[in-house]
């Protein structure tokens, strides 16, 4: 190696990045995005890097969008009751992507939904009420990262 | 498959066989900074060098990434395969950030485009840091051009901006008048012109005090000494009229660069930029520590007490730092 290695003080853990970036955005035709508007600042204000996709994305978008930003979380706003159908896609689609990046869906949820939302492979699940300190919370544990005291 | 098992030279030779994912963790690395980014430069270094760099900067809201989009666009349709730096700013209370470019570029670009947002992350001179990183991993991978987007504020943006082989800014009808221009310094790193929302009233206006302003170079001797003179292009981003227009500017300059051989003058200048950049890290860092140690505090002791001058300090302390 022609240069010479300086010891890495300023990040001792090798493998989480030092910021959490979380690709956010609204699946198909959901124009309801006063809540992920808030979750982006939200999140922005927690310290984290927030990749804004916006409305109208497509699975195949996420995916493209989350591989060259190198996503360690995807969120997903959801507020027109396609949750059981569109969340398991993007799911399907990240792991044909070969992405192993953890889905967490906020919005309008019933209760009921959560346990087969879950089975379908999304990490977390944040229903109407979740506080800002909560979907933080829940953005930090997916990502594998420490929850701070 | 986990890239977290992949040595830094398998996932760079993964990242340059069109694996987009293990491009993506490569710019996260260098992004991060630290001993796996050094490893990563030493890897590409050798392998750049061959992609045009073009710079994109103008004020907030005058429509760089929407115009980058339609740039990336066009250079997609002509088979090219384009890189984007989109950088926006961290808060500088939280380090956090909301990324906002792709929502503008998404649609437009081509599946052949890598697109990857940026935020500042606040540290000094860390996009100076890993912008020439990036920038250099992309033209490893053979994307041509690296096209790096950033607001004009702040120093380390329009240095890094500037030192791109063809720098482009965007100014928008009612930016400013004939006064602006001449005192405004982001101005003077302009290899090319645009202004957007050409649609708008008064978009004649600012072509008038930008060609104004160039005249003015002309008289002071301020001008390209090989002459060239930047073109002024029209554009309404949001239609994607006059992007192909700035792409036949973009490649002029490239030739012009070429044929003068400013072009690897250019380069060179960035480089030597970037290894100044890092001498300067390495050294503040050194610095720092220096000022945490018992023998930093105490000369700074000394300079609280009124006894040594900050001046005769910083030169003690770089004196016993180069000893």
């Amino acid at each position: 190696m022609s240069e010479q290695a300086e010891p890495d003080t300023d990040r001792p853990d090798p493998d989480p990045p030092d910021r959490i970036r979380v690709v956010l955005a609204k699946l198909g035709l959901d124009g309801h995005d006063r809540g992920i508007k808030v979750v982006a600042r939200t999140l922005r204000d927690a310290g984290m890097e927030v990749i804004y996709l916006g409305l109208r994305q497509t699975a195949d978008s996420i995916v493209a969008a989350a591989e060259q930003e190198d996503a360690d979380v995807i969120g997903l706003s959801m507020h027109n009751a396609g949750h059981l159908t569109l969340a398991p896609a993007m799911a399907a689609a990240l792991r044909e992507a070969d992405l192993d990046i953890p889905l967490v869906i906020g919005g309008i949820v019933p209760d009921d939904d959560v346990e087969e939302l879950r089975r379908g492979g999304v990490a977390a699940v944040l229903g109407p009420g979740a506080s800002a300190d909560e979907v933080v919370a829940a953005v930090r544990a997916a990502a594998g990262a420490a929850l701070p005291e | 498959m986990t890239l977290r098992d992949l040595s830094v030279e398998d996932l760079v030779d993964r990242a340059r066989s069109g694996d987009r994912r293990a491009l993506g963790r490569v710019l996260s690395w260098i992004e991060a900074g630290g001993a796996r980014a050094d490893e990563v430069t030493a890897v590409t270094h050798p392998l750049a060098g061959d992609s045009h760099v073009v710079g994109i900067t103008g004020s907030p809201g005058a429509g760089k990434s929407t115009l980058t989009g339609q740039l990336v666009h066009v250079l997609c349709e002509r088979g090219r395969r384009p890189a984007v730096l989109a950088v926006d700013p961290s808060s500088p209370l939280t380090g956090g950030a909301i990324l906002g470019d792709r929502i503008r570029m998404d649609d437009l670009a081509g599946e052949a485009a890598f697109i990857r947002s940026v935020a500042t992350r606040g540290h000094s001179g860390g996009l100076a840091l890993s912008v020439p990183g990036s920038v250099r991993v992309f033209d490893s991978a053979g994307y041509d051009p690296v096209i790096i987007e950033t607001v004009g504020v702040g120093q380390v943006e329009v240095d890094v901006v500037g030192a791109a082989d063809t720098t482009v800014v965007v100014v928008t009808p009612g930016w400013g008048d004939a006064v602006q221009a001449n005192k405004a310094g982001l101005l003077e790193v302009a290899d090319i012109f645009v202004v957007n929302k050409a649609d708008r009233p008064g978009a004649d206006d600012a072509r008038r005090d930008l060609e104004l302003m160039l005249d003015l170079s002309h008289v002071t001797g301020a001008e390209d000494p090989t002459g060239r003179r930047p073109p002024i292009i029209m554009t309404t981003a949001t239609e994607g009229r006059g992007a192909p227009d700035l792409w036949q500017a973009i490649a002029d300059h490239a030739a012009h660069l070429r044929r003068t051989g400013h072009l690897a003058a250019r380069q060179a200048d960035r480089l030597r930029a970037e290894v100044l950049n890092r001498i300067d890290q390495a050294l503040e860092g050194r610095a720092r520590e220096l000022l945490d140690q018992e023998d930093g505090r105490t000369v700074l002791d000394r300079v609280v007490a009124r006894e040594l001058s900050p001046t005769a300090a910083g030169r003690q302390l770089i004196d016993s730092m180069l000893r």
